[in-house]
């Protein structure tokens, strides 16, 4: 009697899971806990036991976006990844499986921790083979918001990502009721390496906002036939387009919030006065950069890049790839609220709620009208008067008699160098723009984030003035498809990038192409040069405008090899890639002490 | 037996090695330096019928086409193309095959390097081959072009151009303005070429792009032959003069 009793049970309790497993799948795929809006903080990978373990499983995952249905890479089984929480101070232990039949890895995305644990296969270890557990083990030394992803090949656009929070030892200085991670993506039912080829083919592939015709037409009614004319003749000599923005569109991607599409509408909920910690990360593995904001709620950005920095009031902020930015909003009224992503050239969003119950959704703003380049992200000098517009292409001054301009508005030369075939253009003057929000945006009204709002909360350690510069211009060839450092695509250099133990330098990024480059920096933070001085904020990734002088202070205190590059996924796998090598005096990148 | 042994012996071994590398796993060695990581050297293929069309043009209806393709890197590049015109109804065809290297020398250019074989079916067969080399890429304002000098067995020396614009009406329907024109140094009447000019060739097509890779067209298409190219053809009957209409696919893998 009670073994049948125990049967029932079992029985019952099995098919109770599978009905809602099975209700799971029907909703969006295999998502991970933060994507519903019952979601509490608890539900969480925290490290278990002893050591400090997490175990992680990478595996394929049938998954279905939007009705259709793909397959994916996910991490213990959810697209995007589950949420790892970290407490600093703790050594941790992350057990890697492989379950693909390919290698994989996984890299801890601004984690300052021995380079061997870096998980950049063929930089920092050999991967992780199919089958086999590789264990990262590290001492936790900072907080903030993260996150990690393959860098194996192009998996990151299949799903291979997630949020990692780490809390801090001390009273965290942000004060909030409750947080949610919010990790936008960008999803798309091709094979990468379609999408690849087929920008290879053909650049405009997924440019669907050309201007046509019509446009041009209506561009003369606008601005008279003279300035129409002056303006597409600037473009046409350069065979460049005004409507380059991103490579990878809405034509093919689904943008993703916490892994759900626009119409299945991600919930946050809120109680009417809480202050509500939202955690913004661009795992995005395409060109995805996004312009944020919740119409209604003013944000008060008080994280980037994991880093805390003085609170500022905006309205919107563009995230680049990669970055993180941490906002507190706090909703007065008992209403839901809009959170809206823009796709940078505004051919798609990603969207979720913010409302007091569970099922609201609040009015979707419509797309705003996709930005147009202009003569200034040509690297054209910007003088009104003088409409002759010497720009990319003649090189006159010198790359070693530029003065280090530090927030200055004079626009620097470029040097005679113009990098080759990799580069179809040089920018010839080069701006400081750290006061711009950048395309297609500011204008409308909005106070929108500007990398010179942010000021660190903890003045930074090292107070040396650099010792020497390291400049390196982001280039490239869209219609070719190749994209690069200073001309030079990663398979063309011989050896790494040679920093110096402890050193102190300057690292100038000049963005030579008509593009946003999201530029990532393993292993060490880069101190943003935009006049806070000790208070410069920390970053590990910087978004550099077109024709953007940009420059970040460097002290590499962990040795060994660390990459360096685009975090475009397409931009880094051709060629826009570095390895940076951190080594003593005498050439060494091991031994060092980590306790 | 001996097996246990040497088992034991490698775990030792094993073991001691471990132990001299270090206890932690911050001591593990990486890999060395190495830029064979990514997809930047990667070799790719692309084959595109760029016209395959039916025209009309003084009651004989030829079908033409113009198909080329390549397999290689960034900056080197094995192209194969071939264009030509066919009435099969009169069992007539001129074609041109060409088998060329690119090698990039600028951002937008390539110079182009190999053999063409033309083929003939008119009165009889007849062929010639010839050493080509060339230009071809994207010249300022988005024309693309591509442009050969090409010498026969014979010695004779003549050279070609072809330029093309995409027009966009819209985001797929996309209207392609093209230019060609071709030169000779000697007269080879047994090929219908006269020193000078030979000819002039300006045309006009509409495509709906359904999706990238596939877009149907209908067009216009002006020859005109010029100089002694002409005067030969007067001399052998022929029009000197041809419009057509035409209609046809563009397509690409």
């Amino acid at each position: 009697m009670s073994e049948d009793n125990n049967n029932n049970m079992t029985r019952r309790r099995f098919l109770r899971y599978t009905a809602s497993m099975a209700a799971m799948a029907g909703i969006s795929s295999v998502l991970p806990t933060y994507a519903f809006a019952g979601f509490n903080d608890r539900e969480v990978l925290t490290p278990k036991g002893h050591d400090n373990i997490i175990d992680l499983t990478i595996g394929k995952m049938p998954h279905k976006i939007d009705g259709q249905k793909g397959e994916a890479i996910g991490i213990n089984g959810s697209v995007p990844g589950p949420l790892i929480r970290l407490q600093e101070g703790q050594d941790v232990m992350l057990r890697v499986t492989n379950e693909l039949e390919e290698t994989t890895s996984i890299h801890w995305h601004g984690i300052l921790l021995p380079f061997q644990m870096d998980g950049v296969p063929g930089v920092s270890f050999d991967g992780i083979a199919p089958g086999e557990t590789f264990e990262y083990q590290y001492p936790v030394r900072q907080n903030g918001t993260y996150w990690y992803h393959s860098h194996s090949g192009l998996q990151e656009q299949l799903g291979h990502y997630g949020p990692m929070i780490i809390d801090p030892a001390e009273e965290d200085p942000v004060e909030y009721d409750r947080e949610y991670p919010i990790v936008l993506s960008d999803w798309t039912f091709e094979d990468p390496h379609d999408v690849l080829d087929n920008v290879i083919s053909l650049d405009a592939y997924y440019n669907y906002q050309q201007r046509t015709l019509g446009e041009f037409f209506k561009d003369i009614k606008e601005k008279g036939f003279g300035d129409a004319v002056k303006d597409y003749h600037s473009f046409g000599k350069m065979r460049m387009k005004a409507t380059d923005l991103l490579d990878i569109t809405g034509a093919t991607y689904t943008y993703l919030m916490n892994g759900r599409d626009p119409d299945s509408n991600w919930n946050a909920l809120f109680k009417k006065g809480e202050k509500v910690r939202l955690r913004f990360i661009n795992a995005s593995a395409g060109t995805t950069a996004f312009d944020v904001r919740i119409p209604g709620l003013e944000m008060t950005v008080v994280q980037a890049d994991g880093q805390n920095v003085e609170p500022v009031p905006i309205d919107e902020f563009r995230i680049g790839i990669a970055e993180t930015y941490d906002v507190i909003v706090e909703p007065k009224e008992e209403k839901p609220y809009t959170i809206f992503a823009e796709s940078l050239d505004r051919s798609g969003y990603a969207r979720g709620t913010l409302a007091p119950r569970e099922g609201m959704s609040a009015e979707v703003p419509d797309l705003r009208p996709r930005p147009k380049r202009d003569m200034k992200d040509m690297g054209m000098a910007m003088d009104m008067d003088n409409m002759d517009m010497e720009g990319m292409d003649h090189g006159e001054m010198d790359h070693g008699s530029m003065e280090m301009s530090d927030n200055s508005s004079e626009p620097v030369k470029h040097g005679p160098d113009k990098h080759g075939i990799g580069a179809a253009a040089i920018a010839q003057n080069q701006f400081n723009r750290l006061d711009e929000p950048g395309i297609g945006l500011g204008n409308d009204g909005r106070k929108v984030l500007v990398y010179n709002d942010l000021k660190s909360l903890r003045p930074n350690k090292d107070t040396r003035d650099a010792q020497r510069d390291v400049e390196l211009h982001l280039t490239g060839n869209m219609e070719r498809y190749m994209w690069s450092f200073d001309g030079k695509q990663f398979h063309e250099v011989d050896g790494p990038i040679e920093f110096t133990h402890n050193e102190r330098l300057r690292l100038t990024l000049v963005n030579d192409t008509m593009m946003e480059h999201p530029i990532h920096l393993h292993g060490m933070w880069m101190e943003l040069e935009n006049g806070n001085g000790q208070y410069n904020p920390r970053q590990h990734t910087l978004l550099v405008q077109p024709a953007q002088r940009i420059s970040a202070l460097v002290t590499p205190r962990d040795k060994g090899r660390w990459a360096f590059h685009c975090h475009i996924l397409y931009h880094m796998e051709r060629g826009m890639f570095r390895v940076v090598q951190v080594a003593d005096e005498d050439g060494s990148i091991y031994g060092q002490d980590y306790s | 037996m001996n097996s246990i042994k040497r088992t034991s012996i490698f775990i030792l071994t094993a073991f001691v090695i471990i132990a001299i590398g270090g206890s932690s796993a911050f001591a593990q060695k990486a890999p060395e330096f190495n830029n064979d990581l990514m997809m930047g050297d990667k070799t790719y293929a692309y084959l595109i019928a760029d016209k395959l069309e039916y025209r009309s043009i003084n009651g004989s209806n030829p079908v033409m086409w113009d198909i080329k393709g390549y397999i290689g890197k960034d900056l080197g590049k094995f192209w194969f193309k071939s264009h030509g015109e066919a009435v099969p109804t009169e069992s007539q065809a001129h074609m041109e095959f060409q088998g060329l290297y690119s090698r990039a020398i600028s951002p937008y250019l390539d110079v182009t390097g190999g053999l063409r074989y033309d083929l003939a079916y008119e009165h009889g067969n007849k062929s010639r081959g010839f050493a080509t080399v060339g230009l071809q890429g994207k010249a300022p304002y988005f024309i693309h072009f591509e442009s050969g000098i090409y010498v026969s067995e014979a010695g004779n020396i003549s050279a070609d151009l072809e330029a093309e614009y995409d027009l966009l009406f819209t985001q797929r329907l996309i209207g392609q303005p093209i230019f060609e024109t071709s030169i000779a140094l000697q007269d080879v009447p047994e090929w219908g070429v006269g020193s000078g000019f030979n000819n002039i060739g300006l045309g006009f097509r509409l495509r709906y792009e359904f999706v990238r890779e596939f877009a149907p067209y209908i067009g216009i298409n002006w020859e005109r032959q010029l100089g002694e190219t002409a005067d030969m053809a007067r001399a052998g009957g022929g029009h000197i003069s041809n419009f057509s209409m035409l209609g046809g696919v563009r397509m690409w893998f």
